[in-house]
């Protein structure tokens, strides 16, 4: 139910999309005005929230660890697993970000004939993952083509390579499919794992309807309607270069591929998509484990002096007393 | 208070830069929104299909028009308005367009677009870049 829920709120947002593009009126709206307010809101809602969490204390230095911390000479240290200093803290973290190592290390439970738990390696989300996040980022790059003029050598070369196979014309990249299969993947898992179905809620589902009808348009304008690629460009240099124009030329599909990127930037700073700017603030990655080494202080102790009471300071307090049950240590006794 | 706020504000100088990156490389290389202007040949008597239909799926058809050539031998083709061509992209296509540069380049190279077609297609005469 709780995917139909985002299901439904993705469809209806289609819906008035795909009713208002018909209006030419609407145009400049949803081709001008909703770019640039949702990148207005993405950059905004990012900044607040990153100077949100670097205004909240760490208490501790709590990195989650597996590996052997540094120690005595003879036991080997493991640089990558338990970072000691900030080099290795940053190795630590380039593995995370770009290759996920966490979900890497994801293991499944389950019972063997029903009798006995056996837990094993599972790899499927971590490689649904990747292949997913890091096709994603290709796709995006490859869209700067049409925001930079001329187009820079790095991405004609990434194009190339992602055309490697020359099937298809237009040429198909590779990423188009790998994104789609990942997000369809994803979103199977959720739908088809009870365990997984009982715990995902709306907006789990939502990130993924919402890639799914960016991903689908954007495929079926290259694919399969053929959209005026040119006309396109020079709308994508007029947003960038503040001199907006309408394209003549595009259709229902291009405003709504346009909408719903500008829902997806505007949403993604207050929903569980802004893990982008989120990984590398994790204090259960991005601290180093010295805590023995090197004294973490919580910058929400009061700084004045802590008020002792030494064992000596007791003893004269309570002086007689203890040396009326014998429990005072004196010289010579 | 900000906590670590160097290596913050650092990062989200990164992330701002990055994000906007579009707008400072045109302002840089000073680009022009507009598309680039076509030479279209005259007096030629138009194109094999309407220029709206060429414009946005000419790949389609010339990909058909190898097919049909090259694993079919089918030369000839009647176009929209009722003439017969030659499917032939150095006879038929450059013999109107008879500039690469200025005919084909000039879109493909503003959309970025790298077509394989001169991997074996010489450009004809006239037409050298």
């Amino acid at each position: 139910m709780r995917s139909l829920q985002a299901l439904a709120i993705v469809a209806a947002l289609c819906g008035i999309v795909m009713v208002a593009a018909v209006v030419p009126g609407f145009r400049p709206l949803l081709g001008i005005a909703v770019p640039y307010l949702a990148l207005i809101v993405f950059l905004l809602g990012m900044t607040a929230r990153v100077v949100g969490w670097a205004r909240s204390p760490v208490p501790f230095k709590i990195p989650t660890v597996c590996g052997q911390q540094r120690s005595l000479d003879f036991l080997p240290h493991h640089k990558l697993e338990s970072p000691f200093t900030s080099w290795q803290v940053f190795g630590r973290m380039a593995l995370e970000v770009l290759t996920f190592r966490s979900l890497f290390r994801n293991t499944q439970s389950s019972l063997t004939a029903g009798k006995n738990l056996a837990y094993e390696p599972s790899k499927w989300l971590w490689a649904g993952a990747l292949a997913f996040h890091w096709s994603f980022l290709v796709i995006l790059l490859r869209h700067l083509r049409l925001f930079l003029e001329p187009v820079p050598r790095g991405i004609l070369f990434l194009e190339s390579v992602d055309g490697f196979f020359q099937v298809t014309v237009p040429t198909l990249f590779l990423t188009d499919a790998i994104l789609v299969a990942a997000l369809l993947f994803l979103l199977g898992r959720r739908l088809l794992d009870a365990r997984l179905r009982y715990f995902s809620l709306p907006a789990d589902y939502f990130a993924l309807f919402l890639l799914l009808v960016i991903a689908g348009s954007g495929i079926w304008m290259r694919y399969f309607s053929k959209i005026d690629v040119v006309g396109i460009k020079e709308f994508a240099m007029g947003l960038a270069t503040f001199h907006p124009v309408v394209p003549a030329s595009a259709g229902v599909i291009f405003y709504l591929h346009i909408v719903m990127v500008g829902v997806l930037f505007a949403y993604f700073p207050f929903s569980k998509l802004v893990h982008l700017g989120g990984v590398f603030l994790s204090p259960t990655r991005n601290l180093p484990n010295n805590n023995r080494a090197r004294r973490h202080v919580n910058p929400w102790n009061d700084r004045r002096p802590v008020e002792v009471h030494t064992y000596e300071e007791y003893e004269e307090e309570f002086h007689d007393k203890l040396k009326a049950c014998g429990l005072l240590q004196e010289d010579g006794e | 208070m900000l906590y670590d706020a160097g290596k913050i504000l650092a990062g989200l100088a990164i992330f701002l830069v990055l994000v906007t990156a579009p707008i400072w490389w045109n302002v840089a290389t000073g680009a022009d929104a507009q598309a680039p202007e076509l030479v279209m040949p005259q007096d030629q008597g138009g194109c094999v299909l309407p220029s709206g239909e060429m414009r946005a799926s000419h790949m389609e058809l010339l990909n058909d028009w190898r097919d049909l050539v090259v694993r079919d031998g089918d030369r000839i083709m009647i176009t929209w308005d009722g003439r017969e061509k030659r499917r032939s992209l150095t006879a038929s296509c450059l013999g109107c367009h008879s500039d690469r540069e200025k005919f084909c380049d000039r879109c493909h190279d503003y959309v970025g677009v790298t077509p394989y077609c001169w991997d074996c297609h010489i450009t004809p005469i006239g037409g050298a870049s």
